[in-house]
C-alpha cells in the first residue's frame, strides 16, 4: 500500500528475468506477512488501552533492514535510482554499465509499472537483470526488492543498481534497504524541482544533473538547482553529466568504483 | 486522495490488533501524525467515515495527536519549529539541520 498517492500493490506485481518472460513462465506473488507483536496493556476503570505504537510503514522498514544486512554481509553496494519519468535513468544506467562492466560486477533490478523494455535494454549488455512490474503501484517496496534479490542471487563485491519507478513523490517514502539513494534531475525539467519535491531530495545522498549537453538550448540554471537542493539537504553530493555524450561521467564513475573498494 | 489509503491502513492495523487481543468492539483509537508526514489531517478526517464504514473502527472515537515538526541547526545548535524541509535556521540562516520530530505516522493505541 502506498500512503502517498493511494495506489495499491496487491497481486499484480511481476518479478521476472527476461528469460522468464521468454518462457511466459509468469508467477503471481502474494504479499501477506504475519507479524507477531507483544503489547503492554494498561487498565483504567473499565477501559483497557492497548499500546500499539506501530508505524503504518513498519512492515516495509523491517524488510528494508533485512535487505540492507544481506547486502552488507556480501559487500554488495546497492544504489536506489530515483527520478521523474524521462530524466534519463535507464540511459545513464546503460552508459554506466557499458563503460564499467569490465571492472565491476553489476546486477540490475528494473522497476516499471508495465513492460520488459528496460530489462531487455540491460540484458542486451549481458548484465543479470530482473524486471519488477508493479502493476498499479507507483513505487518499489522492500518486499519486491527482497524477492528480486533472491532471484538475481548477486555475487559478493558487486554493485546492485535498482532503477525505481519514475516518480518523484511516492518512492521517497519507501526504504528498499539500499546503500545509497541517487536522485536524477535533467536539464529539461524545471530547476526548482528540489523545492517542489523536497522529500525526494531530503532522502537522497547523491544528486545527478543529467543532460548537461542540452544546457545551451535551455533555461535551466544548474547553480540555482543545486542551491535549491542544498536548502533541503545540505549534504547532497552532485554530479553533472550527460549520459548521451559521456561528458562528466568520469567523476560519477570514480565515485562509484570507490564504493566497493572500501 | 492518499489520506484515504492511510485511513485504510489504520483500519487494517486496528483490525489485526483487535483480533489478536480477541476484542470485537473498540471505543477509541489514538493516532500520532507529524506535520512533515505528508498527511493532511483535514483530508484524513474527510476520508475517515468512508474508510471505517462496516469495520471495527465505525463509530469509534478518533484522537489525533499532531506532532509539530522540529529541527536542530547543525551549524549553531539552535532547535526550531519547521513547516517545510527547506526552512532555514532562524538564528544563523543556515540550511543544515537534522529533523528531531514531525515525520510520525503512527497508530499509538486502541481502547476498548
Amino acid at each position: 500500500m502506498c500512503t502517498t498517492c493511494g495506489c495499491s500493490a496487491t497481486d499484480e506485481i511481476k518479478i521476472q528475468s527476461p528469460e522468464d518472460f521468454e518462457k511466459l513462465n509468469i508467477h503471481n506473488h502474494n504479499h501477506d506477512h504475519e507479524h507477531s507483536h507483544d503489547h503492554s496493556h494498561s487498565h483504567s476503570g473499565s477501559k483497557t488501552i492497548i499500546e500499539i505504537e506501530q508505524d503504518i510503514l513498519y512492515a516495509n522498514q523491517l524488510l528494508a533492514e533485512r535487505n540492507r544486512g544481506y547486502c552488507l554481509g556480501k559487500n554488495i553496494f546497492a544504489v536506489n535510482l530515483v527520478s521523474s519519468p524521462g530524466s534519463g535513468k535507464t540511459s545513464l544506467l546503460e552508459k554506466t554499465l557499458k563503460d564499467l562492466k569490465a571492472e565491476i560486477n553489476f546486477y540490475v533490478i528494473e522497476g516499471d509499472q508495465q513492460t520488459m523494455n528496460d530489462a531487455d535494454r540491460i540484458a542486451a549488455l549481458d548484465i543479470p537483470v530482473v524486471q519488477i512490474n508493479t502493476g498499479k503501484a507507483c513505487h518499489l517496496d522492500s518486499d519486491m526488492i527482497s524477492k528480486a534479490i533472491m532471484k538475481l542471487n548477486p555475487a559478493s563485491d558487486s554493485i546492485l543498481m535498482i532503477e525505481n519507478v519514475g516518480n518523484l513523490v511516492c518512492p521517497s517514502a519507501f526504504d528498499l534497504g539500499e546503500s545509497t539513494r541517487v536522485v536524477i534531475i535533467s536539464t529539461t525539467e524545471g530547476d526548482d524541482k528540489p523545492l517542489k519535491y523536497p522529500d525526494m531530495f531530503s532522502g537522497s545522498n547523491i544528486c545527478i544533473i543529467n543532460k548537461i549537453d542540452l544546457l545551451p538550448y535551455l533555461n535551466f540554471d544548474v547553480e540555482k538547482a543545486k542551491e535549491y537542493a542544498r536548502r533541503v539537504n545540505p549534504n547532497l553530493v552532485f554530479f553533472e553529466l550527460s549520459a548521451t555524450t559521456g561528458q562528466g561521467t568520469e567523476q560519477w564513475y570514480s565515485w562509484l568504483k570507490k564504493q566497493i573498494l572500501n | 486522495m492518499h489520506e484515504l489509503t492511510v485511513a485504510i491502513g489504520i483500519v487494517e492495523i486496528a483490525e489485526k490488533e483487535a483480533k489478536k487481543a480477541n476484542i470485537s468492539k473498540l471505543t477509541k483509537i489514538e493516532l500520532e501524525i507529524g506535520t512533515l508526514s505528508g498527511v493532511e489531517i483535514e483530508a484524513l478526517n474527510f476520508a475517515w467515515p468512508m474508510a471505517v464504514m462496516d469495520t471495527i473502527l465505525e463509530n469509534v472515537e478518533k484522537k489525533i495527536q499532531t506532532v509539530q515538526a522540529k529541527a536542530k541547526c547543525m551549524d549553531c545548535n539552535v532547535s526550531f519549529e519547521i513547516n517545510n524541509l527547506f526552512d532555514h535556521c532562524p538564528a544563523c540562516k543556515g540550511y543544515s539541520k537534522s529533523i528531531l520530530q514531525g515525520k510520525e505516522l503512527r497508530v499509538k493505541s486502541i481502547e476498548f
